[in-house]
């Protein structure tokens, strides 16, 4: 009789593989996925159902359907509800990644007086909520003419405290030693910034647009308040007026919501790297 | 090609002031090395010729033309920075065509210059890496290379070769000097390195606290250092000094015979004798000179010599002895010294007494 000899170092792999520390932080993880995946689930679940299936709560529909999406699709709206949400994120992103990169250039590789100060009101601003910053913003689009037109939706956004905040902090890591070699290059400032000093910081640029681009295509509060025309909808608000129109329509909100998270899902899964290095770069809980 | 003319230039940072009024008139198509401890004023006085660093006072001349007010590019300088200063996200060629970035010269023109300086640095066939694909050295190539592109009037190096192994190092200051002499441009080299200071300088500024403490060619700085400063910076290993007291014509040095010396001319005090540790060799033979007995404390078999470290009387010394002899530690050996290897400076001063 042959018996199997097992490696020592084997077996010590083995409990430290199950020791209830590592047994606790699984389950919580676990805990964690399910509560996260289940509402997605739903979601799709939901979508693939009918009218008078939405409340049968079964995961799996007794009888899918895809004619939500089809009418969707067919709708004009939802379309162009996404090119806005698009052209809104877009537009942001492409901003703030310009003025924040500008301006966290500036504050942290210039030295000025006032220098401190305003780098303090800039992060001071992160302090306000953004409820409270609603008042202020509709004032001044209504003064200035911006109520219920693509600028109007876009202006609060377009440079933030914190990505001014993030780039600032990831420039003070570019040594000077590379500005000042193209300075006596006889490069003028503003290009020192844009070909030097912007793609040493492409990590930090990358988290920027994915975490604007992300916040600005789930925005709901101020794009339901500056518009007031349909065509100016971008898809959250849109598809929350499926909520208000006649009755709930679950299943049109499920298949709209469905439709957009295919984008975001695109973005991180193609992205994925970048946003999980952005975080960890950035010290942020994504 | 041009002569750059330092007059009581000064640079205050606020209360400190980092240079104190230097002057110097550093000719066409010379190497001068400036040399010091951290924080003399070395870089800071390197970076102002540069144009980075805003001149508080005095007037900067380059090729007789006043450029305190200039900017950087107007200077037509190029500088090598100690950590390379190579963008990492351009490959070798963009690097050193960075150079020209400014430059209104043709395309073709601009691509001939390129291939022309990798050719003389050697880098042809890394053109196309990124420099995260190179070694060291590779990489201060690179650096040369973009500075070289230009055709700049001086080039300025900020201690280029720090980063490098010491092996590395030993080659590239040949590389560099060899450029220097094929170009013939005028080179402001910053070191804290005296062995770079002593092989590629045509002249050498020693600095200390912000000041030019002494100017020369490395065998003036060595053979007649102003202060204990400079004669202990030059050289390695550093010299060695003994306290010592001149009375009534006499030098006397405790643990130590003097024969042979005549010191009836120098007035009495408090000295300090030096004596550089290849000048004081272990041996048993009489003469004139310097004669001690000491204790060998550590002993470093260089292969060629061997470098003793001996404790005369409480001071700790240098000498050396032939390759093969490796005093035992714990044994007392003698040293001596010819009288003119020995250095005189007044112990409070610490300015040079002249030789002995």
């Amino acid at each position: 009789m042959s018996t199997m000899a097992v490696p020592t170092t084997e077996l010590a792999a083995n409990r430290r593989d199950i020791r209830p520390g590592r047994i606790i932080t699984w389950t919580l993880l676990l805990i964690g996925g399910v509560l996260m995946v289940t509402p997605l689930l739903y979601m799709f679940s939901t979508s693939l159902k009918s009218a008078g299936q939405v409340y049968d709560l079964r995961l799996i529909p007794a009888q899918p359907t895809l004619d939500n999406y089809i009418e969707v699709l067919s709708d004009g709206r939802f379309l162009r509800w996404f090119v806005n949400s698009t052209l809104v994120a877009a537009a942001v992103t492409l901003s703030n990644v310009f003025f924040d990169s500008l301006v966290g250039y500036t504050l942290a590789k210039f030295k000025f007086r006032g220098r401190y100060f305003i780098f303090l009101a800039i992060l001071s601003t992160l302090m306000i909520p953004t409820e409270m910053l609603v008042i202020p913003w509709y004032l001044m689009s209504s003064q200035l003419g911006w109520l219920d037109t693509y600028w109007g939706i876009m202006f609060p956004g377009m440079m933030t405290a914190f990505g001014t905040f993030l780039m600032k902090q990831f420039f003070e890591t570019v040594p000077d030693d590379f500005l000042e070699a193209a300075r006596v290059d006889g490069l003028n400032e503003f290009t020192i910034w844009w070909k030097i000093a912007m793609p040493m910081v492409t990590p930090a640029i990358s988290a920027l647009a994915i975490f604007t681009f992300l916040g600005n295509w789930t925005a709901f509060f101020w794009p339901l308040i500056v518009t007031t025309s349909r065509e100016l909808y971008t898809l959250p608000v849109g598809l929350s007026s499926f909520a208000v129109e006649q009755s709930i329509q679950w299943e049109m909100i499920m298949t709209g919501a469905a439709l957009a998270t295919i984008p975001t899902l695109i973005v991180f899964l193609v992205l994925q790297r970048y946003i999980v290095r952005g975080v960890m770069l950035a010290g942020l809980k994504g | 090609m041009a002569r750059i003319e330092l007059n009581g230039l000064t640079k205050k940072y606020g209360q400190v002031l980092a240079v104190q009024s230097i002057d110097l008139a550093i000719d066409d198509g010379e190497f001068v090395v400036f040399v010091g401890p951290s924080g003399c004023g070395k870089s800071t006085t390197l970076r102002m010729i540069a144009g980075l660093e805003d001149i508080s006072n005095g007037v900067l001349r380059i090729a007789g033309e006043t450029v305190n007010q200039r900017e950087p590019k107007q200077r037509n300088v190029a500088m090598v920075f100690q950590n390379y200063a190579i963008y990492p996200h351009m490959t070798v060629g963009r690097n050193i065509g960075f150079g020209l970035y400014t430059s209104k010269l043709s395309k073709a023109e601009k691509q001939e210059r390129i291939l022309e300086t990798a050719r003389i640095l050697g880098l042809e066939d890394l053109l196309d890496r990124r420099p995260a694909a190179l070694s060291g050295g590779q990489r201060q190539r690179v650096a040369i290379g973009r500075a070289m592109v230009r055709d700049p009037v001086a080039f300025l190096f900020d201690e280029p070769l720090s980063n490098l192994d010491a092996q590395l190092r030993s080659a590239m200051r040949i590389e560099i000097k060899r450029l220097h002499q094929r170009l013939g441009t005028t080179v402001v080299y910053v070191t804290h390195d005296q062995v770079e200071a002593m092989t590629m300088a045509d002249r050498i500024v020693v600095m200390r606290d912000g000041r030019i403490l002494q100017v020369g060619t490395p065998v003036e700085l060595y053979e007649n250092p102003v202060d204990v400063f400079t004669a202990r910076f030059i050289g390695s290993p550093a010299m060695n000094l003994v306290p010592g007291r001149i009375e009534d014509g006499v030098l006397a040095l405790p643990g130590a015979k003097l024969s042979g010396i005549d010191a009836s001319e120098m007035s009495g005090g408090d000295v300090l004798v030096g004596v550089r540790p290849h000048d004081l060799v272990i041996s048993d033979g009489g003469g004139d000179g310097l004669a001690v007995s000491g204790l060998v404390t550590a002993a470093e078999p260089l292969g060629s010599e061997t470098l003793v470290h001996l404790d005369i009387a409480g001071t700790e010394a240098i000498a050396t002895a032939p390759g093969r002899v490796i005093p035992a530690v714990g044994s007392t050996v003698k040293a001596v010294a010819a009288p003119s290897s020995l250095y005189l400076f007044d112990a409070k001063t610490e300015r040079a007494l002249g030789r002995l």
